[in-house]
């Protein structure tokens, strides 16, 4: 943890502003909500009031089920969407207000990955001209912008010469997956969201690329931002976690803290909810009763009530916030967490 | 578009690179993985419109068929100097001649005039017709159908539901109503065209940029900050020409059988022009003299159409790949 | 799925009042003096000004459309310059004889397309897969017109087996369809019209059934340990949706083609009609045709899209 602030202090930036202390993101409150079409009136909570911070060298880890929220939030990050509310804070400046960072310069600073590794390459572009493409957009003249990304492929691991003139669907998963980093990497970006980088891979081949982007983030004084549903794999890459359920933050903690010992009852339950390799410690029953609930009708109170074995009235009553004061606190939102909730188990597990 | 379900996989679990699929040598998947990179044989990289034209090239039905093609359009163009006979010179004593009568290797029309000639010539204004609409609504109807799907929302709705309303037409319908309102001629014939075959076309083109627009490209190119111009220039259009091209070459015959169809209603080229249609409807009288002459002009709209046909399946067969 | 039958029939209103429009300005797109297009050259002053008052030409070209769009709705689609007789007799009597022909070449088209192009689908890259793809092919870059001319010379010229045109020897009004001597002349015609939607059928109906037969669940059949047959008739039942659309675009092609074949075989139909009117520059008749026939079309392809909701619950987008 102190290494990569150690790291952010090093990386002098010319575009920094606010010094190493300095969040690089703050998202307070963000929502997103998508019109039903058909049934009017109904919308789908994609993103229902979010917040969290991102130190600048660290890498925060998004994790939850498919649905939670968690794609709409890159989306969010990068104005690809326009919030309906919330505000976005980078390095000080705020996203789109007046006197604040326009989207345009916001997007030279922040750069995002995509999971789909099929269609997020133009199947009729070289995948030079794809890395290319970014610089040359923001000013770079052609020749310059081929350099840079003949530069950047070989950053990734790929040779230039070998691989630029080739084809999308002349790549294996993982080669596709690399011309992505170096796509996004190749505008300078100081902040990379990465939207389920490595799920659509084969397993040996995740593990070159997850290693590509740690390597990567030292090389170049990067911030991550890792969304994915895999538990695993969030635990490696990340120093912070944050674990969303419908459209909001139920858990967010140091990583080792988080999955050593999870305070929310969802997190409990993913946790658990992993097959062990032991055959000896076999899993009986699935540790989440019930189906994922529907983003159109959120239970009232406390989402999760409605799958959590601990569920009391007033889960029903009250939504529980979530608490987390400092950088390195680990805080759940669960009444269970709160000594003042009313909750029957609330004073026992308050300090844990 | 097609995600690549089946692809070959290896023994070790890997996609076979596209090389390897064709039986040439080829680098292992994440070859810049392994140590000695260097040691790897050179690969020729094939890009899209070079395996297009592999594709015909081993193609021999289309290759032959387009050489028809050509054979027809180069008569045409030629026909001055390639036509035995002037095609406007009448006769009076040599009306309505069999095959080979006095030199005249095709007989001779109503009035006397030599059908090769006449056929010859003919060709022009039914390549002309056949080509110019298209060409035109495809300029018109892609842009409208790319500016319509980029959009998206109340404009491609706007566009598109006009669009229904000349679909609503049948296609022959529509170029008689219009050709026939204007009072026929070549030039109207040409714009009652353009305008049947706009609608269709930028369906297509509409269709396409909507299926790409939703891909993951289009939202990265966003993120790098390109202006919605850029991003169609670059992205767009390579994925959109594809799909109208091919679909615009399939047009041709339809756009010159329609245009003979208007040239027999009297709506199209006026006497004494030589015109494949027009021909047909004079000497509709005159079958019961010589049939078979008189069916010709008939036969070279057939070719001419059946060749069209033939070459744009085979480009489609060639550029329909699935990437 | 009430839902959709009713949006799908609101969404027809608009498209047929686009119609309407477009077939009120084709008076409009003529050379010359619009009020020359409805009149006779031969018009006394006094016909002149009754007619403008009629049509409302001295109106903005709004207003006039209103009242054109009122009278149309009343029934009232003008007077024949050609004969004095009202535009709406002319063409209704049109319509059932081009409707006599369409009630023989729509099945005929149809059942045949479709069989050749089952049967080209289920065995692809076959001798007879070539040669229906070579026919379908062939049927499309033909112009009908010219196989109705062919199709006389051989069978009438040459043969004299059928008759060369018209549509029966005492004429329309005493037709006796099942008397081979009125039933003859019908064979040309019913032929040639039906030449072209057969190949564009077959070609789809190729496609689709090809396409089908490569889905996975063809083969979970047949691991099912369906016989071949049984797998046919599945594969033919998911093909039906995405052909009925294209027959449905045919069923309006043989509207508006029926000109061509008709002007051919003399086949006092609505598209004769039309040629004539065109000869004869007689716009309220052209204008009354082509709004009844477009309208006609609009009805059938809002049938269509009903009937293929019914028929593929895929696409009831409620």
């Amino acid at each position: 943890m102190s290494a990569a602030l150690d790291l952010a202090a090093r990386v002098t930036d010319p575009r920094d502003r606010g010094g190493p202390r300095q969040p690089l993101l703050i998202a307070r409150d963000l929502r997103k909500h998508f019109a039903v079409k058909g049934a009017k009136g109904k919308v789908v909570r994609a993103v229902d009031g979010i917040s969290f911070a991102v130190r600048k060298g660290e890498t925060l880890g998004v994790v939850g089920e498919s649905g939670c929220g968690k794609s709409t939030l890159a989306r969010l990050l990068l104005h690809l969407i326009v919030p309906d509310a919330g505000e976005l804070v980078f390095d000080g400046e705020a996203v789109g207000a007046p006197g604040g960072i326009s989207v345009g310069a916001l997007r030279r600073q922040a750069q995002m990955v995509f999971q789909d590794s099929y269609s997020s390459l133009n199947p009729r572009m070289p995948v030079r001209d794809s890395v290319a493409f970014g610089p040359y957009v923001q000013g770079t003249k052609k020749p310059e912008a081929r350099d840079i990304a003949r530069r950047m492929l070989g950053q990734v691991g790929l040779d230039a010469d070998l691989f630029g003139p080739r084809y999308p669907h002349e790549l294996s998963g993982g080669q596709k997956q690399r011309v992505n980093i170096a796509r996004a990497l190749a505008t300078g970006p100081r902040m990379v969201v990465l939207d389920e980088p490595v799920s659509a891979l084969d397993k040996s081949v995740e593990a070159q690329v997850l290693n590509l982007l740690l390597d990567l983030k030292q090389r170049f004084g990067l911030t991550y931002l890792f969304i994915s549903h895999d538990l695993g794999v969030v635990r490696f890459v990340s120093d912070r976690v944050l674990v969303v359920y419908l459209g909001r933050v139920v858990e967010v903690g140091p990583s080792e803290a988080l999955f050593h010992e999870p305070k929310h009852p969802y997190t409990r339950a993913l946790l658990a909810s992993r097959p062990s390799m032991d055959p000896a410690r076999r899993i009986e029953e699935a540790p989440i009763a019930g189906d994922p609930p529907n983003p159109i009708d959120p239970p009232s109170g406390c989402r999760f009530r409605t799958r959590c074995p601990f569920a009391e009235a007033v889960c029903a009553a009250r939504e529980p916030a979530l608490a987390a004061d400092g950088w390195d606190a680990h805080a759940a939102a669960c009444h269970m967490q709160d000594a003042g909730s009313g909750h029957s188990r609330a004073a026992s597990a308050g300090s844990a | 578009m097609t995600v690549m379900a089946s692809q070959p996989v290896m023994a070790s679990g890997q996609p076979m690179a596209a090389e390897q699929v064709m039986g040439l040598p080829g680098p292992e998947p994440d070859a810049a993985a392994a140590p000695d990179a260097h040691a790897l044989p050179a690969i020729t990289v094939r890009s899209y419109w070079q395996s297009v034209g592999y594709r015909l090239r081993h193609d021999p039905a289309t290759l032959c068929f387009a050489a028809i093609v050509l054979l027809i359009v180069l008569a045409a163009v030629f026909a001055p100097l390639v036509a035995p006979d002037n095609p406007f010179q009448e006769s009076i004593i040599g009306r309505l001649k069999p095959f080979g009568w006095r030199g005249h290797l095709l007989g001779t029309d109503e009035l006397g005039r030599d059908m090769l000639s006449r056929l010859l010539f003919g060709g022009r204004v039914a390549l002309l017709m056949g080509v110019v609409p298209v060409l035109i609504a495809s300029v018109v109807g892609g842009t409208l159908g790319v500016i319509g799907g980029f959009a998206g929302g109340m404009i491609n709705t706007a566009t598109m539901r006009t669009m229904d309303v000349f679909y609503a037409f049948p296609s022959v319908l529509l170029a008689v109503a219009i050709a026939g309102a204007m009072g026929g001629g070549i030039a109207n014939g040409m714009i009652a065209l353009t305008l049947v075959f706009i609608p269709p076309i930028c369906r297509v083109a509409e269709t396409a940029t909507t299926q790409v627009r939703g891909l993951d490209f289009i939202e990265a190119a966003r993120a790098s900050g390109a202006r919605p111009l850029t991003i169609i220039r670059h992205h767009v259009l390579g994925n959109v020409l594809g799909p109208v091209f091919i679909y615009a070459s399939s047009l041709v015959s339809v756009s010159m059988l329609l245009a003979s169809g208007l040239s027999f209603l009297g709506l199209g080229v006026r006497p004494p022009t030589p015109d494949w249609g027009l021909m047909l409807s004079t000497l509709r009288q005159s079958i019961w003299v010589v049939p078979w002459v008189c069916a010709l002009p008939g036969v070279a709209i057939f070719i001419t159409s059946f060749c069209f046909n033939l070459v744009s399946d085979g480009l489609r067969a060639a550029m329909d790949v699935r990437m | 799925m009430r839902t959709y039958i009713l949006r799908r029939i609101l969404y027809a209103i608009p498209i047929a009042l686009g119609v309407s429009i477009v077939c009120f300005s084709l008076v409009y797109i003529a050379p010359g003096d619009p009020l020359e297009t409805v009149l006779p050259p031969d018009a006394t002053a006094a016909t002149i000004a009754q007619i403008k008052h009629i049509y409302g030409f001295d109106k903005p070209i709004p207003v006039q459309y209103v009242i054109w769009l009122g009278r149309v709705l009343a029934g009232n689609f003008g007077i024949s310059i050609a004969d004095g007789r009202p535009v709406i007799l002319e063409v209704g009597q049109a319509l059932k004889n081009t409707g006599l022909l369409a009630l023989f070449a729509v099945p005929l088209a149809f059942t045949l397309g479709y069989a050749m192009g089952a049967v080209a689908g289920c065995f692809p890259g076959g001798w007879l897969d070539r040669t229906v793809t070579g026919a379908a092919v062939a049927g499309v870059s033909v112009p009908n017109y010219w196989l109705g001319i062919v199709l006389v010379i051989l069978f009438s010229v040459q043969y004299m087996w059928l008759p060369a045109t018209g549509m029966g020897p005492d004429g329309v009004s005493q037709l006796h369809l099942l008397q081979w001597r009125d039933l003859q002349y019908f064979v040309l015609p019913v032929i040639t019209l039906a030449m072209i939607p057969i190949g564009i059928i077959a070609r789809s109906t190729r496609a689709a059934v090809a396409e089908i037969r490569n889905q996975d669940f063809v083969q979970t059949l047949r691991a099912k340990g369906l016989s071949e047959w049984a797998v046919a008739r599945h594969v033919l039942k998911n093909a039906l949706p995405p052909v009925m659309a294209v027959m449905g675009l045919q069923f309006g092609y043989l509207l508006g083609g029926s000109i061509l074949v008709e002007t051919v075989f003399s086949w006092p139909g609505s598209g004769f009609l039309l040629s004539k009117a065109i000869i004869n520059r007689d716009v309220p008749v052209l204008q009354g045709t082509i709004l009844a026939l477009s309208m006609i079309f609009v009805a059938t392809n809002l049938i269509v899209d009903l009937l293929q909701s019914l028929v593929d619950p895929r696409l009831r987008r409620g």
